[in-house]
């Protein structure tokens, strides 16, 4: 049995009377690949910005690694291991390419304002082996020879690449894609599936919405299906595939 | 205390009603434009004051007759307000709203430095004749010119009302507010709309200056507060909405008229600010719900 | 033939100003430049150190620690103030500023039991430490260099940190800081307390250089000029700020030169609202033509 990294227990939101979701429970277990699918409108990211503490559920609770996280503020969150992409990707324009990933380490001690004007000897060490990791990471998504570009000067696929490097940088123990492939060229989509397979490869454990289902079949060991704010499937992409409901939920948009 | 408060408390309300119908005219040109182009066009105190210079120049200077005043300040200030939008605001509809309201704050120094070079720092007027008597009106005296006053103000704004719920302009300006996007889609001239929306704010503007100029004196500095106190009644309204900087307006008016009875004479205009700053912070969406942006914990 | 040399009263008043402004702007800077909070009450920060520092040195405490009070305590302005602002959105944080900026002001001119309010308050002495008095001009000047320039390692030291990393960030995408685990309250707080700290020590020389204060030297108007500062130099750029200061003082003087030597009435009485007009067209014009100003970031950067 894995352990649940990630425990979303019957999370219901409502925005002034719309419920946007309705008693949803799932888990992502440790070195797991789970899939969030779902028409538009079905409350994919709504579900994300609730585990993520920038909306509030109105039912229900998330966990993760067994600690309750709900009612947490968005930053504690993230400290507590749990990283995030955007579905439009939210980067910082006038910074370099390389801090934005620094922004993303924890602990530091030159983020710490005496320490940053003293400058101390332990600060320049910290940044150093900073630096160092977050070069690494670069190279991952293979940006490394643009570490020195303002992050708005990158193209759009570029862009989304260096969300998954910052998050990751964050050094979480779940990581949430939103849509790490959307809008993008047959050729980046491409460069994105392959960073999560190999984050796959690693044992990281990742909750991701998706729309491509070929994305989904090659990357999710299992799939959760929302549907109007409800979970109406839980499963392994197969089984997701040969789902009645699935179909009648994806069909029935089609149709309109 | 209170025995005296409440003998004066016609008079206060009265205050309070016709300062609060000057506050509405200017706070309607700012939800207007912040419903369209979600920025603060912090000038309108401003218009509101070139307003009362070219009312004063075509009656003192040209000796039209006031009602011919009256509507050169209207002409002049529409077209200032589309002209300053194209100097000025344009260039940045792409940009950081913050940029906007920058460019707001430089326009507004600009007028009423370029008013004061031109017509001096000293105060004018274009009252005439003795001073007015009183008349009571249940407990409360008022002046003719208060009159005029309360009345001018009623009607722009019923007049306003009537053009933005029944024209084909007015609809446009409602369908963009609403979703600019969705009403470029449907082949609304946008920038046509903005533009219209800066004519009629400023107009409006202009108005409330020559109002103010009807009770009070006329110099470059006279628009800075009641744009101020303007903007907080659309924010107290919720901003967006002209119903909204209608009761806004009217509630400054009041509050501070009735909070002035209680607190030395000078915090008169600390007391806007104060209901600026808490509704800012417990109710940002005003009292009639405006267009504000949702905070993003909800 | 301009007299070079009887003209040097006039240079060491000018460069006196640029110090002084050089802090306001570089303090104004870390919180509307990095932090990107447009921060509408900065002279106000500026006056509740200007007063601190007077009130105390005339209730015979030393100078130096009357300005160690004046930045502390307009630095709790800045935090009193920004605390509630924090979760405004961008112009609605600039209008709060703006408002807490006058209800300030309002202060000042009514509790004229401390502040002798619109009367002002005269015969300020100027600055003494250890026995020697910044009398002359030329040692007051020395004084504000050395200020503005410690001024500018802190502030140097601050935004070339990982903390003034995480403050970049933050103005270019709170939500997204916030996802990185980043507390931005506290960064925010932190930023505007410092900030208004140094505005405060700017107060605490403004006060003892002219000798007398009162409320209308720490109005809306100064805010914008301090703003001037900050977006001609460029936004998130210390070196700009500096830039924007000796600009901002000098800008106007070739025209008060001119108004003294010519017939040229208007521009003889009416030299306060043509400088006023000026520097709303330049800050018009920058930030139309050039919004990252002359040393902004983006333009600097390899």
């Amino acid at each position: 049995m894995k352990e649940a990294m990630l425990n979303v227990r019957g999370i219901s939101k409502d925005f002034g009377g719309l419920k946007a979701l309705n008693n949803v429970s799932f888990e992502v277990g440790e070195r797991e690949v789970v899939g969030l699918i779902g028409p538009n409108g079905s409350g994919k990211t709504t579900l994300f910005e609730i585990i993520n503490g920038f909306y509030l559920p109105s039912h229900g609770s998330v966990e993760c690694c067994g600690q309750r996280i709900t009612g947490l503020l968005p930053h504690e969150i993230a400290r507590r291991g749990i990283g995030r992409t955007f579905q439009i990707v939210r980067l910082f324009p006038k910074l370099t390419v390389l801090e934005n990933l620094l922004v993303a380490e924890q602990h530091l001690k030159g983020e710490l304002l005496l320490h940053a004007l003293l400058k101390l000897r332990h600060v320049e060490a910290e940044d150093r082996a900073n630096k160092e990791k977050a070069l690494k990471l670069l190279e991952l998504v293979e940006l490394g020879h643009k570490k020195n570009e303002l992050a708005e000067n990158l193209s759009y696929g570029q862009q989304k690449l260096l969300e998954i490097a910052r998050a990751l940088a964050l050094e979480p123990r779940i990581l949430l894609l939103d849509e790490p492939d959307a809008g993008l060229n047959p050729t980046i989509a491409r460069k994105v599936f392959n960073v999560v397979k190999e984050l796959k490869k690693e044992g990281k454990s990742v909750l991701m919405i998706e729309h491509d289902m070929e994305t989904v079949m090659g990357l999710c060991d299992r799939v959760v299906v929302l549907d109007f704010g409800e979970k109406i499937a839980e499963g392994t992409p197969k089984e997701i595939q040969a789902n009645e409901k699935v179909l009648e939920a994806y069909l029935g948009k089609v149709k309109k | 205390m209170w025995s005296e408060f409440f003998a004066v408390l016609p008079q206060l309300l009265m205050n309070g009603l016709i300062a609060g119908g000057i506050y509405s005219l200017i706070a309607i040109g700012y939800t207007m434009i912040y419903g369209i182009l979600r920025f603060i066009n912090f000038a309108y105190g401003e218009i509101a004051m070139v307003g009362a210079y070219a009312a004063y120049t075509a009656i003192v200077w040209l000796h039209w007759p006031l009602w011919a005043g009256v509507l050169a300040a209207l002409a002049v200030c529409s077209l200032l307000g589309v002209a300053i939008d194209f100097v000025a605001y344009k260039p940045l509809r792409k940009a950081n709203r913050l940029s906007s309201l920058i460019t707001a704050i430089a326009v507004s120094l600009l007028l009423q430095n370029l008013v004061a070079l031109f017509y001096g720092n000293e105060i004018k007027t274009f009252r005439e004749g003795p001073v007015e008597q009183g008349m009571n009106f249940f407990g409360a005296f008022i002046t003719p010119t208060q009159v005029t006053i309360i009345a001018t103000a009623f009607l722009l704004m019923a007049g306003l009302y009537w053009f933005v719920a029944k024209t084909k302009l007015g609809k446009a300006i409602r369908a963009t507010a609403d979703d600019m996007e969705l009403a470029k889609v449907v082949g609304i001239d946008s920038e046509k709309v903005i533009r219209t929306t800066f004519a009629l704010g400023s107009g409006l503007a202009a108005a409330a200056g020559v109002l103010i100029a009807l009770e009070q004196n006329i110099e470059p500095t006279m628009g800075v507060m009641p744009g101020i106190k303007a903007f907080t009644a659309a924010v107290v309204g919720g901003i967006g909405s002209i119903q909204g900087a209608m009761l806004g307006g009217m509630l400054i008016g009041l509050v501070e008229n009735i909070g002035i009875w209680f607190l030395p004479s000078g915090y008169k205009d600390a007391i806007a600010f104060v209901v600026l700053i808490f509704f800012l912070m417990f109710k940002p969406k005003g009292l009639l719900g405006g267009k504000l942006e949702e905070d993003v914990r909800k | 033939m301009i007299d070079l040399l009887g003209m040097w009263p006039y240079f060491l008043h000018l460069l006196i100003y640029i110090g002084i402004y050089a802090i306001l702007g570089m303090s104004l800077n870390l919180i509307t430049g990095y932090t990107g909070l447009l921060n509408l009450g900065h002279a106000a920060f500026w006056g509740i150190g200007a007063y601190t520092s007077v009130l105390l040195v005339l209730a015979g405490i030393p100078w130096l620690l009357a300005l160690v009070a004046s930045a502390v305590l307009a630095g709790l302005a800045g935090l009193l103030i920004g605390f509630p602002s924090l979760n405004l959105r961008g112009d609605y944080f600039a209008v709060a500023t703006l408002g807490f900026g006058e209800i300030i002001r309002s202060i000042l001119i009514n509790w004229s039991e401390v502040t002798r309010g619109p009367l002002g308050i005269p015969g300020i002495p100027r600055p003494e430490v250890m026995g020697f008095v910044f009398e002359s001009n030329e040692a007051f000047l020395a004084l504000v260099l050395a200020l503005a320039f410690l001024t500018y390692v802190f502030l140097r030291r601050l935004t070339r940190s990982s903390f003034g990393r995480v403050l970049r960030a933050i103005r270019e995408d709170e939500i997204a800081a916030q996802a990185l685990g980043k507390d931005v309250n506290k960064y925010k707080l932190t930023a505007m307390g410092i900030g208004a700290g140094f505005a405060g020590i700017a107060g605490g020389l403004f006060a003892h250089y002219i000798t007398f204060i009162d409320p209308t030297s720490f109005v809306l108007n100064e805010s914008v000029l301090m703003l001037l500062i900050v977006v001609l130099g460029g936004m998130g750029s210390l070196e700009g700020s500096l830039v924007g200061a000796v600009a901002l003082v000098l800008l106007p003087e070739p025209l008060r030169l001119i108004g003294a030597n010519s017939d040229i009435t208007w521009l003889k009485t009416g030299f306060a609202q043509v400088r006023m007009a000026v520097y709303a067209l330049v800050l018009l014009l920058v930030i139309i033509r050039l919004p990252q100003g002359l040393l902004g970031e983006g333009r600097n950067r390899k």
